[in-house]
């Protein structure tokens, strides 16, 4: 019954439709919401365990064999990013409840969610590059939708640009695949990877494979980063957080996946181009993040430093190094979903964006000062919190590959991400309250809860890598060793 | 055949690009939708153009035409046509809240 594998993506579907018609009733749309985050993360759940026992399963829609249908291929990795992205819209959806507008929510804010989240897993789980396509857009159209919600004149202004950049990324993208389609005449990943094996990959394929650079450079924000930070502040909390934690990992994704599935055979030139895009983005992240004083901005810019740092993995390509990439996909997600639910609230808390305008929130809201402590010192990569895994391996690939450029200015990163992070917190955190008791905002319940659940997470995972540890080493070795995933998908029983 | 459409493909990039480079949004939007069939004429192309029958398993399984690229722009169109159509509501909002469709003046809005 490898139909199941189609769960993690039908259920937040069937969910997002289901919700539209009961646009009315808020509380209704909650209880369901949060019913059917539990299911697809139990279903991913479910997925991972059966990986483990049975290796990478592959579910072909309507029967057709591939490489002539579109499938679903779940290995350790796609899966592991299914299950984080379903409890971080969980926890986020908790955040929401509290935070957003009773006209937001009856503006279609739950089904929008669900169908992001249904692109999201749908983009992770396909094996068929067009099919890949399709779920971005599917992810993009409800992103857009999203991020225009509520209609403040800085939406709209911010979502033009958002979504003139990807409507451009999105033809790059469908110029890419009419290139190689026209080239190896297939679109299932593992038979591409077969053909270009079989021809090698000669200066067309490469090129090709650099179209499809620029078009997940552009969605993960890796160099070509510059629409981010204005989309990623302007929406409403939530959904700034939902968009930090999930959409530029799409990107990532997709890139690991081409580039060690399909286009491995020159790394020469594509692996030292992402190399080279990745010091770019950690330099320019650095340089974003100190430079702002909105709290929203130095967040965005936080997101973009660590997509150049996950890149290492890529860059490098060893065992440890695609294990440490995916410890810090997750971690990455977790705690993005953290900060920027933290930011949100400070913003509420004191109805001010910069942070020479706050001071001294530590002794009015003791949870969120010493959450955001936690949040720095893990996205820092301080053990033994959640980044410091993650950091370690890749590290460690890194000097295995004789990379030290790469690790000089990802572990320098590191220290720029603290400082800026550390601005905040001396900033906002510290010194003499602005806040007097009579006018101070109590903090809500529903606003606290998830974001110590989020903490929970990230000093979960930095404490029990080792809960983690066996689906990571599978993860990496597919990605290690793209015959795993061929054999899987090619050859592999129904 | 295919070299008659390729050339067809690029002059449509060319119109693209140069109502892209535009300050005026309906222009852009415009420019966004001519790059997609631009796009789709090109993934048509690269299947082949040749007149052949229909994909059915029959008498001459040789002579068929390649189905996929006709199934691809099929998704294709439909997702570029729901991508204007948002394109075109926003714009027209945006016009409404601002009182401007020159994406110069819209530049760094700051309403905070």
């Amino acid at each position: 019954m490898n139909n199941f594998l189609v769960m993690p993506m039908v259920a937040p579907l069937l969910t997002g439709i289901i919700l539209i018609f009961l646009r009315t009733n808020v509380m209704l749309q909650r209880i369901l919401a949060m019913v059917s985050i539990v299911l697809t993360a139990g279903a991913s759940v479910y997925i991972l365990e059966r990986i483990q026992l049975e290796g990478i399963l592959r579910l072909d829609f309507g029967g057709w064999l591939p490489p002539y249908g579109i499938l679903f291929v779940a290995d350790s990795f796609s899966t592991l990013l299914v299950l984080t992205s379903s409890i971080v819209t969980g926890i986020v959806l908790l955040y929401s409840f509290a935070s957003t507008a009773r006209a937001e929510e009856k503006m279609f804010y739950y089904p929008f969610i669900f169908l992001l989240l249904a692109g999201v897993n749908g983009s992770f789980l396909t094996g068929d590059i067009f099919n890949l396509f399709v779920c971005f857009e599917v992810m993009l159209l409800s992103s857009y939708a999203l991020i225009t919600l509520g209609g403040r004149k800085v939406q709209l202004v911010e979502s033009i640009k958002y979504i003139s950049i990807n409507v451009l990324s999105s033809w790059f993208f469908l110029l890419a695949i009419a290139y190689l389609y026209g080239a190896v005449g297939t679109l299932n990943m593992a038979h591409l990877s077969v053909r270009v094996a079989e021809v090698g990959q000669g200066p067309l394929l490469t090129v090709i494979s650099l179209i499809f650079l620029i078009v997940f450079s552009l969605k993960a924000g890796l160099l070509l980063y510059f629409w981010l930070p204005g989309s990623y502040s302007s929406p409403p909390t939530a959904v700034a957080a939902l968009f930090g934690a999930l959409l530029t990992k799409v990107g990532i994704y997709a890139m690991f996946r081409v580039f060690t599935l399909i286009f491995y055979h020159e790394p020469g030139v594509t692996h030292t181009l992402i190399g080279v895009m990745a010091i770019l983005t950690m330099i320019g992240g650095s340089i974003g993040a100190l430079a702002f004083q909105d709290i929203r901005q130095i967040v965005s810019y936080n997101v973009i430093i660590s997509v150049g740092f996950i890149l290492i993995g890529l860059v490098v390509s060893t065992d440890s190094a695609f294990q440490g990439a995916v410890y810090y996909l997750i971690h990455d997600m977790i705690s993005k979903a953290l900060l920027f639910l933290l930011a949100g609230t400070m913003i509420y808390l004191t109805g001010k964006a910069k942070i020479e305008e706050m001071s001294g929130l530590i002794r009015n809201y003791p949870i969120v000062g010493w959450l955001f402590f936690i949040t720095m010192l893990a996205i820092a990569g301080i053990p033994p919190l959640s980044g410091f895994i993650g950091k370690v391996l890749i590290g460690q690939g890194a000097i295995e590959a004789k990379a030290y450029v790469l690790l000089g200015v990802g572990f320098l990163s590191s220290i720029f991400v603290l400082y800026s992070l550390l601005r905040i917190f001396l900033n906002s955190f510290w010194g003499e309250t602005i806040i007097s008791e009579d006018e101070e905002r109590p903090l809500k319940k529903g606003m606290a809860i998830p974001v110590v659940l989020l903490g929970i997470l990230t000093v979960l995972l930095g404490f029990g890598p080792e809960l983690l540890a066996p689906y990571v080493s599978d993860a990496a070795n597919t990605l290690a060793n793209p015959e795993v995933y061929i054999e899987a998908v090619m050859n592999g029983k129904e | 055949m295919e070299t008659l459409i390729t050339l067809l493909v690029g002059v449509l990039v060319t119109i693209a690009v140069y109502l892209l480079l535009s300050k005026n949004m309906i222009r852009v939007i415009l420019g966004t939708a001519i790059l997609s069939h631009a796009i789709h004429l090109l993934i048509l192309t690269m299947g082949g153009l040749k007149k052949g029958g229909v994909p059915l398993i029959g008498d001459e399984p040789a002579s068929y035409t390649d189905a996929l690229p006709q199934a691809l722009i099929l998704t294709a169109i439909v997702i570029s046509f729901a991508v204007t159509a948002f394109l075109l509501v926003l714009a027209y909002r945006t016009y409404k809240e601002t009182g401007s469709d020159n994406l110069d003046t819209l530049r760094g809005v700051n309403d905070e």
